[in-house]
Order: C-alpha cells, then structure tokens, then sequence
C-alpha cells in the first residue's frame, strides 16, 4: 500500500525595511559587526521597542496578496528562550492574535493543473542576531546587527502532497514578495527561508506525527530534504518503527537529514502578551492606503499576459513568475509581435542567462536592444539565423543591432535576381538531388535550402528561397 | 493543577535559574499555591468577555521608517564582560 506524505512550510520573509522593526538602528546588510546596534536591541535594562510602520504595511501588503482575513486587532508576545544572539532572553513575535488571518495562494502544477494551498498565517516577529564560532577558540563572536530586523513568518496549512508541490508554492511566495517588494527574496544570505513539516500517512488515514526540517535555503535543498526526509520515514514506519516528533536539519553537502535532539528540551517557549507593547489595531484608511500601492500580482498579470500578448498559459506562466522578467518581457513585446518576443526571452535570452549565471537584473542585453533586434526580423533586414548570432556578440561583447548588422554586412538579401541566381547555381551544381526531388523525394526540399542559405552566408531571406526553388524544381527541364 | 517537583526542577531549568535541590520541595509548595490562585481565577465564567492583551485602553503607536541611531558600538559595548573586534564573545554555544 501506498504512503501519502504531507507538507506543511513556515516561511521567514525579512521585510526589507531600512530600520530595525522596534527601533530606529539600519537594517543595512554587511556593516561592521555591532555597529548597527543601540540600547533597544541590545536589550539594556529600561529599553523600550516602537513599532515600525513600514513593518506593519508590508505585512497588510502580503495579506491583502493573498486574500487574507486582516486582524483589526493583533497582539505582540513573548517567545521565550535562550540563545545568545537573542540578547532579551525573548523573541517578540506574535502568537494567539497575528496581523495576517487565513488566506490562500493558488499554485500552477504542470498540465495546466492548479492547486489552492492554504496559509494558516503571518505573523510580525523580530529576527536574532547571528554568532560566529569559528574565529574564537572556547568562544563564540556575537554580532547583533540583524537583531530586531522584521520578519514575516508565513505559516501554510499542512496541504502539499509531494515535494514538487512544495517546491510551487515556495516559488510562487517567493514571486509575490517580490513582486509586492516586500523582502529581497534572497535565499542564500537568508532573507528568505524556510522550513518544512514533513509526514507520512496512508491515504485517507489520519495525519502522522511529523518531524520539521530546518535550514533549507534553496528551493532545490527544499525538493531534496523532503525526498530524504520521506524515505527515512518510510522506511521507519515499515519496519514497524514509530516516527519521532522533533526537528531535523537538512545538511546539503550530506544529502540527509539530522536530529538536532538538544534543541527539543527547549521547546517550551511559554508564551505570554508582551506589556511593553500595545495592541496593534489596522484602521480602514491604512489598509486602503496600502491596497492603492499594490501593484499587478503574478496571476493577474498571467492572466492579462495570455489576453494582450496572445500567448499560451505555460508562457504567460514562465515569464510572469518573477517581477523583473515580466518587465523586460513587456519592454521587448512593446512594438513587435507577442509570440515572437516571448520566444526570444524565453528562448535565447534565458538560456544565455542561465548558462552565464547571470539573473535577469543583471542581464547584460538592455531590453530595447532585444526589441530592436525582433524588430529587425519582423522588418525582414535580416534572418532569424543571422539575428541569434547578432544577440550572441552582444550579450558577451555588447554593441548596438544596427551598427552590427551594417559593418559586418548582415543584411537579409531579399534582392529576387541575387537570390535566383544562387538557387539556379545550386540547382545546376546538384542534378543527382534534382533527379531526387523531381522523382518524388520531397524531403530533398530542406537539402537545397539549406544550401542556398549556405551559399548566401545565412543572408537570403529564407520565404523567398522556398518558393523559388519550389518554382525551379517543380519546372521539368 | 499539581506544581510537583518535577515541574519545578523543569520550570527553574527553562528559566535558567540554579535552585540547589534542597529547596525544590518548599518552591513546590509555594508554587503549588500560585497556582490553586490561578485555579480560583480560571472557575470564573469569561464566556463573551473579550481577552484584555493590556490594561491600558490605547493602541500601538507606530514609528516612521527612518534611520534614527548612528553607530555608537563603542559606547554599548562598554560594559560587556568580553569583546573582541566588535563581537561580544560568550562561551562556545555551537553544538
């Protein structure tokens, strides 16, 4: 019999803020160690936090993105533990009582399926500092810079039913936070992160008792972990053995997960309402105010993609999943056809970025010049061959379209008495593969264009050499 | 609720707090005391009343997003009991 396994994520989104979430210290990223600090976040006796209004609106932003019920009223609180880079002993979070209610988030799945998947939650809640343990010898180094920087957690129902669907609904939270321009999104210096509740029941059965895999901070150690996780499981279970609740850390360069036992002692975390903060109570005009400045949300944009570009819901699909390439997309679909620039985006441009390592923010071909470039086919001055080869030079050497095509003589001959010239020769030069075609071997069609584009430098406008080999070919002699 | 030995050994643990063992049957007993208290408290009927999060009828005020503190590490990391370039050092937590 077969075993379901259920997926539940907490995301942590930091919130790119410029200050701290309770007081007015930078949350600028790679300062010297402390210097971003003061009496509140270090947690000096006395110290009191003010809550940051910027923190407050990204998260009613992410509520609103997801359709969620917004907490009129919620209440800050005391998680409490100790860890050095927690300087208060507590973690101002929030608990029975978070800004951001129930809402949901819709995942496309290959095969045009989709699925919705619950978020249960998002709550304010302040990140720790970091300590460094290498330098010192006995001792660890605390830097207490990232303390107090705001973080979002976001918390889904337990409704994933495979890796894959994990791996969606990251990706799309992922997409929406930055698309909202809310966090940065950047998973290898932490920004944003995740861990995953991963258990094993046979279908229909109740829930199984889970173990939470941490430190996954990318999507490809997400889709592994859970692998990992759910052959462990499976195994234990079908050797008769009962799955222990506790957390687990997922270490790439082993591929596997491991128990972190001594942390579960101290899963007692006895929350209770932080006096120093009062409710937080969202009135109508800020929550409007913030829905105003929302921008165009990926499903809208798929879908006004498909509408105003023509285009398939798988590419509408790949070319609304981040921010910034739906605006490079729009930049080069504006003037020239949808279809066309689509696949040049997501055809050569992607896979020359991918191959470069390069992000689309950093993509070393303005997207004007990419437009230009589709422009120049669509007005026919050159081929769709020759175009390839002109992007090449300039996504590793720059340079601008036109001035490639005129000094290296690229453009398309559509001259019909050069182009019948070159089809006469190669006819002439070819009678085995006349006799061929002529016989009935229609496929001998791609032979002579081939040679006929050859023989031109890949210049000949390939519409026009089809039809005047058709029409020398078909004429007996 | 029964404050045994064991959930004052447990609870004195959580909260880091050193209690020699010869003083763990009298911390029950006060405890235990507490609370039968928070017991009295909890036979109220509270149905309909909405949870109080503050005895102060006032909302959070909220701060601008501004840059508001310069680097003043020196000055905050004067009285920690160890620093070394502008870390605080505590003992080795890794495990």
């Amino acid at each position: 019999m077969d075993w379901e396994v259920v997926i539940g994520l907490e995301v942590h989104a930091q919130l790119n803020t410029a200050t701290k979430i309770f007081c007015g210290c930078s949350t600028a990223f790679g300062a010297e160690p402390n210097s971003h600090t003061c009496p509140v976040c270090l947690a000096m006796p006395g110290a009191l936090p003010v809550l940051n209004a910027a923190a407050v609106d990204k998260a009613i932003a992410l509520g609103l993105a997801i359709g969620a019920q917004l907490n009129r009223k919620s209440i800050f609180a005391r998680k409490n533990y100790f860890y050095p880079d927690l300087p208060k002993g507590y973690q101002i979070s929030q608990y029975e009582l978070p800004v951001v209610g129930r809402g949901q988030l819709t995942v496309q799945m290959g095969d045009g399926i989709e699925k919705v998947i619950g978020v249960t939650r998002a709550h304010l809640e302040e990140d720790a500092g970091k300590s460094l343990h290498e330098a010192f010898v006995g001792q660890s180094g605390i830097d207490l810079n990232r303390a107090g920087t705001p973080l979002l957690e976001i918390v889904s129902e337990p409704d994933m039913r495979s890796s894959a669907e994990a791996v969606a609904y990251l990706k799309k939270l992922h997409a929406l936070v930055r698309y909202l321009e809310i966090c940065d999104g950047n998973m290898q210096e932490g920004s944003f992160r995740c861990d995953a509740n991963v258990s094993l029941r046979r279908p229909g059965a109740p829930f199984g008792t889970r173990a939470e895999i941490k430190n996954l901070n990318s999507f490809r150690f997400l889709e592994k972990a859970i692998e990992y996780e759910i052959l462990r499981q499976k195994d234990i279970l079908e050797s008769g053995g009962s799955i222990v609740q506790e957390t687990r850390l997922y270490d790439a360069n082993r591929d596997e997960t491991r128990s972190m036992r001594s942390k579960e002692e101290a899963n007692d975390y006895r929350y209770f309402p932080d006096p120093d903060l009062l409710p937080l109570v969202l009135d109508e005009a800020r929550i409007e105010k913030v829905r105003q400045g929302l921008p165009e949300l990926p499903d809208a944009k798929r879908e006004r993609f498909m509408q105003q570009y023509q285009l398939s819901a798988y590419d509408a699909g790949v070319l609304t999943a981040g921010r910034d390439l739906a605006d490079y997309y729009e930049v080069v679909a504006d003037g020239v056809e949808g279809k066309l620039a689509a696949n040049w985006v997501m055809g050569d441009l992607l896979g020359a970025l991918n191959k470069a390592g390069v992000e689309i923010q950093d993509c070393p071909v303005p997207a004007e010049k990419l437009r230009l470039l589709v422009q120049r086919i669509e007005d026919k001055t050159i081929s769709g061959k020759i175009a390839k080869d002109i992007f090449e030079e300039i996504f590793h050497q720059g340079g601008e379209v036109d001035a490639i095509i005129d000094s290296r003589g690229l453009r398309q001959i559509t001259d019909v008495a050069a182009i019948a010239a070159m089809v006469d020769a190669i006819i002439a030069a070819n009678p085995q593969q006349v006799a061929g075609f002529r016989a009935g071997k229609d496929k001998l069609l791609g032979f002579f264009v081939g040679q006929v584009m050859k023989a031109s430098q890949g210049k000949a406008n390939p519409d026009q050499v089809n039809a005047l080999l058709l029409e020398r070919l078909q004429k007996a002699d | 609720m029964a404050f045994d030995q064991d959930a004052v050994r447990r609870t004195a643990h959580l909260a880091r707090i050193a209690l020699p063992q010869e003083e763990v049957p009298a911390v029950a007993g006060q405890l235990e005391k507490i609370m039968a208290l928070v017991e009295e408290l909890r036979a109220i009927p509270t149905e309909g009343v909405i949870p109080m999060a503050h005895p102060l009828d006032l909302e959070q005020a909220l701060r601008p997003d501004l840059v508001a503190n310069q680097d003043a590490r020196q000055r905050l990391m004067a009285n920690a009991p160890a620093a070394e370039h502008g870390l605080f050092l505590v003992p080795k937590v890794i495990e």
